[in-house]
């Protein structure tokens, strides 16, 4: 074990055994503050309640990104292909982004019901742009001479998309992604905060108002471990598709 | 044979040249020398294609072309491999965008990578070997372009004393071996003087050659060679007279 690992697991250690002794020394009542321990054991005593909620809110997250993707990379690819559309979109882009997108989560529900689908289109809606400007920026990062050997070789424009430019940009893709799947967890759970029938979002709201303090967190804790998966699948994927890059780097120092 | 006649181009009303004649003879490295800002990357843009000219034409074998789009390869001081393709897959890149058959390309490149050291190393990829190899990978790339014409943008300068001489070498070797017409912009004397059969001096605002050096044919050249180095310092001169017309 690395000592970076060995003072992250300490680190967490001491937190979670300070929570558990603070909760126990100070008899916190478990409706305002579970200690760890009594936690794990509901987030795995009530799997069985939990799991179902689990995978609605998992479907909306992975719908949501897949909506995203398919929207943000022909996006960024005709706005690198055509600067015209570049300069038209990207006002609107700008705007869109300073709207608030959570105060959008009611009328999302008034408009497509409480169903999965009002999730997914929050989901995406938050996540879509860092994915279309991260993408684009790394199209346009593509060094000028690697452009000129394409030119001189005669590739279109499509077969240089191909060969250089969309390899040239996946590390920023992937970047951009990263950030994407950790904020879509939070985009569906509050689709589901504002009005769902399933859900752990849902869950969380039922479990609140009856004081199942202790449920809640463990619905915590379940969204935190499908974040962290998330996180880590996109890491492998990047991994896998890139793995020059580090090689690269190496390199360079 | 290349020429370029009346060659004419404006920026933002700034004239950058304006009737700019070139004739490049076959087989022969023809260097454009020239201060930075006279306007040498804007008619490399132009010959390339990245930018459209004003007015005048580009010839290559007679024929009128509107660039070197095509026509002509390219080969840069950086080697521009791409590092998520293979040293054979960086090498077949021209015959693939040109939809050639790749199994004679595949043995066409093994070819010239056994005649240029490489036997061996095809399917490892640019991070894996030295950079002198990568050299001489970008060297089969521009043979695998199969063009008579190859374009080279400041292929020496600022770079460190050993890389320059090899990739020196692999450039002459081209001209030599290979039969291929250089056309080198830079404003590096150094690399010019290293290279060139042809030497123009270009002046700045708007371009245009100021005079014509013919260079011996005795290469490679050396830089402690006393006949450069006399070479060199007339050079500088005109150069600075130069830009001191420019500035009076």
């Amino acid at each position: 074990m690395s000592r970076a690992n060995f003072f992250a697991v300490v680190l967490l250690a001491l937190l979670l055994g300070l929570w558990e002794t603070g909760c126990w020394i100070f008899e916190v009542p478990v409706f305002i503050l579970p200690p760890p321990s009594s936690i794990l054991s509901t987030a795995v005593i009530k799997a069985p309640l939990i799991l179902p909620h689990a995978l609605t809110t998992g479907f909306e997250i992975v719908c949501g990104i897949g909506l995203a993707l398919t929207v943000a990379i022909p996006l960024a690819t005709g706005m690198f292909a055509w600067s015209w559309l570049e300069k038209a979109l990207s006002p609107f882009l700008v705007a869109s982004q300073a709207i608030p997108v959570f105060a959008l989560a009611p009328l999302l529900v008034v408009w497509l019901g409480y169903g999965v689908a009002s999730k997914i289109l929050m989901a995406s809606i938050i996540i879509f742009f860092p994915i279309t400007v991260s993408l684009l920026e790394g199209f346009k990062g593509c060094d000028r001479e690697f452009r000129v050997l394409f030119r001189l070789m005669g590739a279109g424009f499509w077969q240089t998309m191909r060969l250089l430019y969309w390899p040239w940009a996946l590390p920023h893709f992937f970047s951009g992604l990263r950030v994407g799947v950790t904020v879509a967890t939070i985009g569906a759970v509050i689709g589901e905060w504002v009005g769902a029938q399933r859900g752990l979002g849902y869950l969380m709201i039922q479990a609140n108002a009856r004081l199942k303090v202790d449920l809640v967190f463990a619905a915590i804790l379940w969204l935190s471990v499908m974040g962290l998966l998330l996180w880590f699948g996109v890491g492998w994927l990047e991994k896998r598709s890139t793995r020059y890059k580090e090689l690269r780097f190496q390199e360079k120092l | 044979m290349l020429s370029v006649c009346g060659l004419t181009k404006n920026f933002a009303q700034q004239l950058v040249f304006s009737g700019f004649d070139l004739e490049v003879k076959p087989n022969l490295i023809a260097v454009l020398l020239g201060p930075s800002g006279c306007g040498k990357s804007t008619f490399f843009d132009v010959l390339t294609g990245v930018v459209r000219a004003d007015g005048g034409n580009i010839r290559w074998q007679g024929q009128e072309v509107g660039h070197l789009g095509g026509i002509a390869a390219y080969m840069h001081q950086k080697d521009l491999l791409l590092p998520w393709f293979s040293l054979v897959e960086n090498s077949l890149l021209p015959a693939r965008t040109a939809a050639e058959d790749l199994k004679a390309a595949r043995s066409r490149v093994d070819t010239l990578f056994d005649r240029l050291g490489l036997g061996g190393y095809q399917d490892h990829y640019p991070h894996q070997v030295s950079g002198g190899m990568r050299q001489r990978c970008a060297l089969v790339r521009t043979l695998m372009f199969d063009r008579d014409l190859v374009l080279l943008d400041e292929p020496l300068s600022a770079l460190d004393s050993i890389t320059r001489k090899s990739l020196q070498s692999l450039l002459l070797l081209l001209q030599s071996e290979f039969q291929r017409t250089l056309v080198m912009i830079t404003h590096d004397v150094d690399e010019a003087l290293l290279l060139a059969d042809d030497l123009y001096l270009l002046s700045v605002c708007p371009m245009r050659i100021v005079e014509r050096v013919r260079l011996g044919t005795d290469k490679p050249r050396r830089f402690d060679d006393p006949e450069l180095l006399a070479m060199k310092n007339s050079i500088m001169k005109k150069l600075e007279a130069d830009g001191d017309h420019v500035q009076g």
